[in-house]
């Protein structure tokens, strides 16, 4: 599914990404954990495609297609998608217009009609109720004035949406309350398949209890430090990142 | 009479406009004296250009080289007026005048009486007759008297419309005043309309101008608005379509009773070279004045808003909020200037322009003033200008919109905040069209 082969990453001349690996299967569900400022946001954006980045070496696999190559759009339209850690606020353009045209680009780019304007409804009124948004909501502008958690659901509300192959959940779980943490975490899992991945960048090991990883990743001074199984992410509940960071070593 | 310090040699436009008044035109009639010393002011100040404070940043002297000439209204040219008029100029439903080269043609305006409660006659009828309330209002000494171009409007005014309201009425029915020119050829029309509202009665006026203007064409337009006590006046004008070396030049005059409100809205949607500026000025208490504009440019295209908000007595409020979206190597320019008389305590005072910034050559120059004399007002003024942001277009790529496609829907979202000052829906929807048209146009779509 997608494979990160030797990626090295500046950000105006400062190296962030430092010869990252990662390989995440069909149907798999990869958790990354890492102190804060080790990049990890910025794998995830250098996958979706945001520019500024500058990409010194390495390639971003999706199906065996290097992404690199192509812009936002067609990564998106590619079956990439990223929830956003602190996702924007559009003013002005009411969240069921961007969702529509976000669907529409879509089928567009599958080469379908369309979507009716009654199906359109339905599919999202299904999709909200499912994570608890309310229908106001969607009348107001995109995420402007909606609270932390509620951002982060319109969020995995667009994934659901979507369907893309993989999902990047880049601390989606922050901001969200328990019961919230629920919701979203139900979401995700009614959505995994045999044909979908997802890569989800959590501090905590609270998230990781709902939607189960089956590898978990520490990624350290940019790069993967360590892989291992979801027991890896109970360990470092208790031990920190000390021994990954070198500081303390 | 003041004279020039400079001397400078007439440009050939100068010259022309001035010979044609002094060469007697038969279509100029009345006002004979209020012509002459209007031309008189026009020649001792020339054509406005970049020394002139208020017209800084456009240089009409430079940009009018040369002076179209009034022509004949021509029958011939008829069905390609029509034509014209069945762009969406107006409201549908309005009740239409027509001002077609340079005349009010009865021909192409609606048929039938005007809405209940409304008088009209064409400009150079009044003049004919010596109207005494259309005398009186041309020779009001109004801000904007002075300016050159206002001045050459009364020098040669050919036409127009006098619209007058009884006071009382409540005028369902929108008027509107449509300023037609086309025919094929370059030619000049030089206009004025008068709008009288009475006490306690509303209307609603549509304005069109520079509707399907050839290349090369010169429009000076004028319009007076006198809003009686407790009247309301809703007001949306459009510049309509502007060949290239095109000049739309607009003055609007609005004075306010008491208790009365005017809320006024103008889309340039397209420009050659436009100008609109605004003299208003509060003249009864608790009265409140609201005035907004979008411009959408593109290509080479210049549009200047300038206005003079005089708050002449205290308890009034007054608005502006003018956005700008600004393409390729367009020019954008608001200059807005709040004046509070020392008496005017209480006055309320909002002043806002925005502009995006879209082409690497494009730009905007916004110039906003408070002139305050009195001691206890709120006044506050803003001007932004800014490009699209990175990543907000970033977000909606991510979500599969194609880059056209997210600056479509941010450029809408900014150009629909300012057409929420515009009251009426079916107003709002007609330029709402008019701003997707430009969006498509951009785009590709
Ligand atoms: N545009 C930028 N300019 C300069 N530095 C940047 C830029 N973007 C990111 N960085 C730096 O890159 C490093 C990695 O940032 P990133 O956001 O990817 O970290 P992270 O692992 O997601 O952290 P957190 O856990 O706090 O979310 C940080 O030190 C950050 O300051
Ligand atoms: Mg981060």
């Amino acid at each position: 599914m997608l494979e990160v082969k030797n990626l090295h990453v500046s950000v105006g001349g400062r190296k962030i990404l430092d010869g990252l690996n990662l390989t995440v299967k069909d149907g798999e569900v990869a958790a990354i954990m890492g102190p804060n400022g080790t990049g990890k946001s910025t794998l995830s954006y250098v996958i979706a495609g945001r520019e500024d980045y500058e990409v010194e070496e390495g390639e971003v696999l999706l199906d065996g297609v290097n992404i690199l190559e192509m812009d936002a759009t067609e990564r998106a339209n590619a079956g990439v998608f990223l929830a956003f850690q602190y996702p924007l606020e559009i003013p002005g353009v009411a969240t069921m217009t961007f969702l529509k045209a976000a669907l529409n680009a879509q089928a567009r780019a599958k080469g379908q009609g369309e979507l009716q304007t009654p199906e359109f409804m339905k599919k999202v009124r299904e999709a909200a109720q499912k994570l608890g948004v309310a229908q106001d909501m969607l009348k107001r502008p995109l995420n402007v004035g909606f609270s932390g958690g509620e951002k982060k659901r319109m969020e995995i509300l667009q994934m659901a949406l979507l369907q893309p192959k993989i999902g990047i959940l880049d601390e989606t779980d922050s901001g969200l309350d328990i019961d919230a943490l629920r919701i979203v975490a139900d979401g995700v899992n009614a959505l995994r398949a045999q044909d979908r991945s997802f890569l989800v960048i959590t501090h905590y090991q609270r998230l990781l209890d709902y939607i189960k990883p089956d590898t978990v990743h520490v990624m350290a001074r940019g790069k993967i430090a360590r892989t291992g199984g979801p027991e890896l992410a109970l360990e470092l509940e208790k031990s920190g990142y000390a021994a990954f960071t070198g500081e303390a070593a | 009479m003041n004279k020039p310090i400079l001397q400078r040699a007439r440009t050939e436009a100068e010259t022309a406009l001035i010979e044609r008044f002094d060469q007697g035109d038969r279509r100029l009639v009345g006002a004979t004296d209020l012509r002459a010393a209007a031309m008189q002011r026009f020649a001792d100040a020339g054509l406005p250009n970049r020394r002139v404070e208020a017209w800084h940043y456009t240089d009409l002297r430079g940009a009018m080289r040369t002076a179209a000439l009034a022509r004949a209204p021509d029958t011939a040219t008829l069905p390609l007026a029509r034509q014209c008029l069945a762009k969406p100029l107006a409201q549908t439903n309005a009740h239409r005048f027509v001002i077609f080269n340079g005349a009010y043609n009865e021909e192409l305006s609606s048929d039938g009486a005007p809405p209940a409660g409304v008088t009209v006659s064409s400009l150079a009828s009044a003049l004919a007759v010596g109207d005494a309330d259309v005398l009186d209002v041309l020779k009001a000494d109004t801000p904007g008297t002075g300016d050159a171009i206002v001045a050459l409007n009364t020098a040669l005014m050919q036409d127009g419309v006098v619209i007058r309201v009884a006071p009382g009425a409540k005028v369902e029915r929108p008027l509107a005043i449509l300023n037609l020119m086309t025919g094929g050829f370059a030619q000049a029309a030089f206009l004025r309309s008068i709008l009288i509202v009475g006490a306690g009665a509303s209307i609603m006026l549509d304005e069109a101008t520079a509707v399907c203007m050839p290349d090369a064409t010169q429009a000076n337009e004028a319009l007076t608005v006198v809003v009686g006590d407790g009247a309301r006046v809703d007001y949306a004008a459009q510049v309509a379509e502007q060949g290239a070396n095109s000049v739309a030049l607009h003055s609007l005059f609005v004075t306010m009773g008491a208790n009365a409100q005017f809320n006024g809205f103008c889309l340039v949607p397209t420009a050659g070279l436009v100008r609109r500026q605004i003299f208003a000025r509060l003249e009864g208490e608790h009265s409140t004045i609201s005035l907004g504009g979008l411009s959408l440019l593109r290509g080479k295209e210049h549009s200047d808003t300038t206005l003079v908000i005089d708050h002449a007595v205290p308890n009034c409020v007054s608005r502006e909020f003018f956005r700008h979206i600004l393409d390729h190597e367009a020019t954008g320019v608001f200059q807005g200037k709040v004046v509070v008389r020392q008496h005017a305590q209480k006055t309320d005072g909002g002043m806002k322009s925005q502009a995006l910034v879209l082409g690497e050559d494009a730009s905007m120059n916004n110039k906003p003033e408070l002139e305050i004399f009195a001691d206890d007002v709120v006044c506050g003024h803003g001007a932004t200008v800014g490009q699209l942001d990175k990543n907000q277009i970033f977000y909606l790529q991510a979500r599969g919109l194609s880059r056209g496609e997210a600056e479509s829907l941010l450029l809408e979202a900014f150009a629909n905040e300012a057409l929420d000052l515009v009251a009426d829906e079916a107003v709002r929807a007609r330029f709402a069209g008019q701003t997707d048209d430009w969006l498509a146009h951009r785009s590709g779509r």
